[in-house]
């Protein structure tokens, strides 16, 4: 009971004074990448209340008398990364009963407390899309989250906007992962499951076509169907498609349900982009490359290439990044934008594709991906060069809170490994550090 | 001559590189003079003569040579030392490299063994039907066209230490091959290094069957080594020539580790496995080469007094099952402690199929070691943990002829591997 009364005198504590106006506070003497501009030596970045309030230099950018500075003389400061496919969280979406399951939620899977979560923190991202697997042609809705700190429950790490809803995206997969022969409703060829898919969003169209004739009248509404509804959300372009894809033939299967149902979408992986990169940015769709060590694996990634940044970038096409994590690691995210630039492509653009690009493809361009006035404070302090082997993510910020710190023993933990480092976050009191004892 | 074998699509996609680099590679060849690379075929035989100079020479014998210059004859190592030292003789080819290193040692992967493509047909690094076959030998399922073989390669892999996987208590065998060779035969240079052996989770096996618990993985373990033992005290004390008994291949191999011939290469992550390998060595004194030992910063003081040297995992591996706890700053660690260590690509069983040392070496260099001690852990260390360090892992007068080439630091992310030489031969000018 004296624990209890403990416990709310400190959420009290902590609600206190979050409550507060927060004071400026600028980070200077850095070299800042605005990732929208110029590189800056010498540079400032001023946030307050979450928010950025100014980038610049000590021309440009006035500081207030309270405002609280930080010294970053030799450090490079860039956007938090964005990481548009993940399965950091340990979700799980579709089960085995259907290929097509467009009314799971991973909402309703995610393990705040994942080691995972923490590591992609380590890592330097800030926002990422985390999403169900690829076994099915439709996997459920994906989520995109803050990676804030201390989440306690799913609600912390959601990204709501106006209209109070949660973000988030809806995964599809062609190629063979979500071939089953001998399986009674999973399909067996491509052929299958493009007709499959098809199918569905046919459906869908005439969904949204009896609301639309309902009108106001309630009782002409048809009854309710999770899945229809998502798959509405999608082809109304508020619900991005994910579609993971590897092989040329599948990719431009990709473009073509795009044409027919016109919705929004990001090819995923796209393993085999440099061979049709000209098709990809003619269709104006975006593409999310993964880098990963050596080509194969499986038959679908064996011709996969250091390429793809760099022949997409030539075609004119909007090329994003991902970990996959597990695939490759979050605290290794930085790594694909290097490996990228080793095959040509160009620095810039492949700073673009770990930040802005792929806001772009969450919808969230406006919120983060750069530095621009008024966009959330998400960044990360790095000790040198964002290309370089030697460099490490010293601090991640999101929405002007430190959510990792690699002078903290226990964040170091996380971001190298070592013993306990697998183990799920430990129930946390914000703000309180001390040990409460006992079962929390 | 290296056999070159591509399916269509990868020779589409390597046109594909070629074409798209061609800009880039005519600046890079422009700048660093290196035009002569572009032109040299693979024509080349092991009697070429070649004259590598290199902005940083990187021997592993001495400190790196600032301008130095390696003179490569009949595929052997000729001469190494400041360009001002060597004088290079007029019939020389000449190539120009940023950095230079020995060629790189994996000092424990599975390709050749395993392919690419990860379907049933090329996966022969393990065979399950039984948790005691150290009869198995790597070379027979070795296929030196793997396209895997060429992808490191490419990055500077001259020698791998390849074989059998972890997952049966005794999987078999492992070899050492050059990365190059159209056969088996002619890229094995060791066919019989060393008997993979796996404690812990990793090999227990479900559904009844024995091991099914770790105990059950050293009793099978000692009570072979036991048959072994008894067999060897048998031979010793009878003496005759002429008696010699049938071989029996299974037995022979176990022999072999208790007469000390070939060391157990036994993968082990947990600190409690790690023990248990130091506990049966001692008992039989026994050769011991420790692999993947994710927990090996939990025990440094005990692996240190064992003698035994560590190929530990790989620095970016996934920290998952039992190798939870794994930690990137292990190798600097062990470094440390005066234990010999090296790196390793070690088994992947999906994507990517195979890492590549290099890779995991730099990122060791961002986590504790050295420059210099991070490219010893794929260099000569791994040399040293091979019994080869007389033949390969160095740039020294009379070894062989391996090295790799790079336009920048080796282990920067955007630096290139711009050059491969196997036994004084050119095997890869693909810029990776």
């Amino acid at each position: 009971m004296k624990k209890h009364l403990i416990y709310i005198g400190l959420l009290l504590l902590c609600f206190g004074s979050a409550s507060a106006q927060e004071k400026p506070t600028a980070f200077i003497n850095a070299r800042i990448i605005p990732i929208v501009g110029q590189p800056i030596e010498q540079g400032i970045l001023l946030i307050q209340n979450g928010r950025i309030s100014a980038v610049g230099d000590a021309r440009t950018v006035r500081l207030a008398a309270d405002v609280v500075t930080i010294d970053a003389q030799g450090k490079t400061i860039m956007p938090g990364l964005v990481d548009s496919h993940s399965h950091i969280g340990d979700g799980a979406g579709a089960d085995g009963s259907n290929p097509i399951q467009p009314d799971i939620r991973l909402l309703d899977s995610v393990n705040v407390r994942s080691s995972s979560i923490q590591r992609a923190q380590s890592g330097g991202i800030t926002t990422v899309n985390v999403m169900p697997g690829s076994g099915h042609l439709n996997s459920g809705q994906t989520l995109y989250l803050k990676l804030r700190d201390n989440a306690n429950v799913i609600d912390d790490l959601l990204i709501i906007d106006k209209n109070g809803s949660y973000a988030g995206g809806i995964k599809f997969a062609n190629g063979t992962n979500a071939l089953r022969t001998g399986s009674s409703n999973f399909p067996g060829t491509r052929s299958k499951s493009a007709a499959l898919v098809r199918e569905q969003f046919t459906k869908a169209q005439d969904y949204r076509e009896k609301i639309r004739k309902a009108g106001t009248d309630k009782s002409k509404l048809p009854p309710r169907d999770l899945a229809m509804e998502a798959l509405v959300e999608a082809l109304d372009g508020k619900r991005v498609v994910h579609f993971h894809t590897h092989r040329h033939d599948d990719i431009m299967t990709v473009l073509r349900l795009q044409k027919e149902f016109g919705f929004k979408v990001v090819l995923q992986h796209v393993s085999e982009a440099w061979k049709v990169a000209d098709e990809i940015a003619k269709a104006r769709v975006p593409a999310s490359i993964i880098l990963i060590d050596s080509p194969g694996g499986k038959l679908e990634t064996l011709d996969v290439s250091y390429t793809n940044g760099a022949a997409l970038e030539k075609a004119g096409a909007l090329v994003g990044f991902h970990t996959d994590d597990y695939i490759t690691d979050s605290r290794h995210f930085l790594r694909s934008a290097g490996l990228a630039v080793r095959a040509g492509m160009s620095r810039e653009k492949a700073l673009y594709g770990m930040t802005m690009a792929n806001a772009i493809m969450l919808d969230m361009q406006t919120r983060v991906g750069s530095f621009e006035t008024g966009k959330d404070a998400d960044f990360i302090i790095l000790s040198g060069d964002p290309f370089s082997v030697y460099t490490h993510v010293l601090e991640t910020w999101i929405e002007g809170k430190k959510v990792f710190d690699r002078s903290d023993p226990k964040d170091l933990l996380i971001a190298t490994g070592g013993y306990g480092a697998g183990s799920n976050r430990e129930v946390h009191i914000d703000c309180f550090d001390g040990d409460l004892g006992g079962q929390e | 001559m290296v056999k070159k074998t591509f399916t269509t699509e990868t020779q589409r996609h390597r046109d594909f590189f070629t074409k798209f680099k061609n800009a880039f590679l005519i600046k890079l060849l422009l700048s660093s003079l290196c035009l002569c690379v572009s032109v040299v075929t693979f024509a080349l035989t092991s009697k070429a003569q070649i004259a590598i100079k290199g902005e940083t020479v990187w021997t592993m014998a001495s400190e790196p040579i600032t301008n130095g210059v390696v003179l490569v004859n009949n595929g052997k190592i000729e001469a190494v030392g400041t360009a001002s030292q060597i004088k290079i003789p007029a019939n020389y080819k000449i190539i120009l490299a940023k950095v230079v290193t020995p060629g790189l040692i994996d000092a424990r992967t599975v390709v050749g063994l395993n392919g690419y493509m990860n379907q049933p047909h090329d996966q022969m690094a393990l065979d399950q039907s039984s948790p005691m076959q150290p009869e198995l030998r790597a070379i027979d399922s070795y296929n030196p066209q793997e396209r895997l073989i060429e992808w490191v390669r490419e990055f500077g892999v001259t020698t791998i230490h390849t074989g059998h996987q972890p997952g049966a208590l005794v999987s078999g065998q492992t070899m050492i091959a050059k990365t190059v060779g159209k056969t088996a035969d002619a890229a094995t240079i060791v066919q019989t290094a060393m008997i993979a052996v796996t404690i812990g989770e990793g090999a227990i096996v479900s559904g009844g069957r024995a091991p099914g618990t770790r105990a059950k993985q050293a009793a099978m373990l000692r009570a072979e080594l036991i048959k072994a033992s008894e067999a060897v005290r048998k031979q010793d004390e009878d003496k005759k020539p002429d008696a010699k008994p049938p071989v029996e291949m299974r037995a022979e191999m176990m022999q072999k580790v208790i007469r000390r011939e070939i060391p157990l290469l036994v993968t082990a992550h947990r600190a409690q496995d790690i023990m248990t390998v130091l506990r049966i060595a001692k008992e039989f004194n026994v050769r011991i080469v420790l692999d993947g030992a994710a927990e090996a910063f939990m025990v440094i003081d005990e692996i240190k007094a064992s003698g035994f040297p560590v190929i530990i995992h790989p620095t970016m591996y996934r920290a998952g099952g039992e190798l939870e706890n794994l930690s990137m700053t292990t190798a600097g660690k062990l470094k440390a402690a005066g234990i010999l260590v090296a790196l390793q690509s070690g088994y992947e069983g999906y994507v990517p199929k195979t890492r590549v040392v290099l890779f995991e070496a730099g990122l060791a260099a961002a986590n504790g070691l050295s420059m210099r001690d991070a490219l010893a852990t794929i260099t000569i260390d791994a040399a040293k943990i091979l019994n080869l360090d007389s033949r390969i892992g160095s740039l020294v007068k009379g070894k062989d002829a391996d090295l790799a080439m790079y336009d920048g630091d080796p282990f920067e992310y955007t630096t290139h591997c711009t050059g491969t030489i196997i036994n004084g031969q050119v095997v890869s000018e693909t810029i990776r």
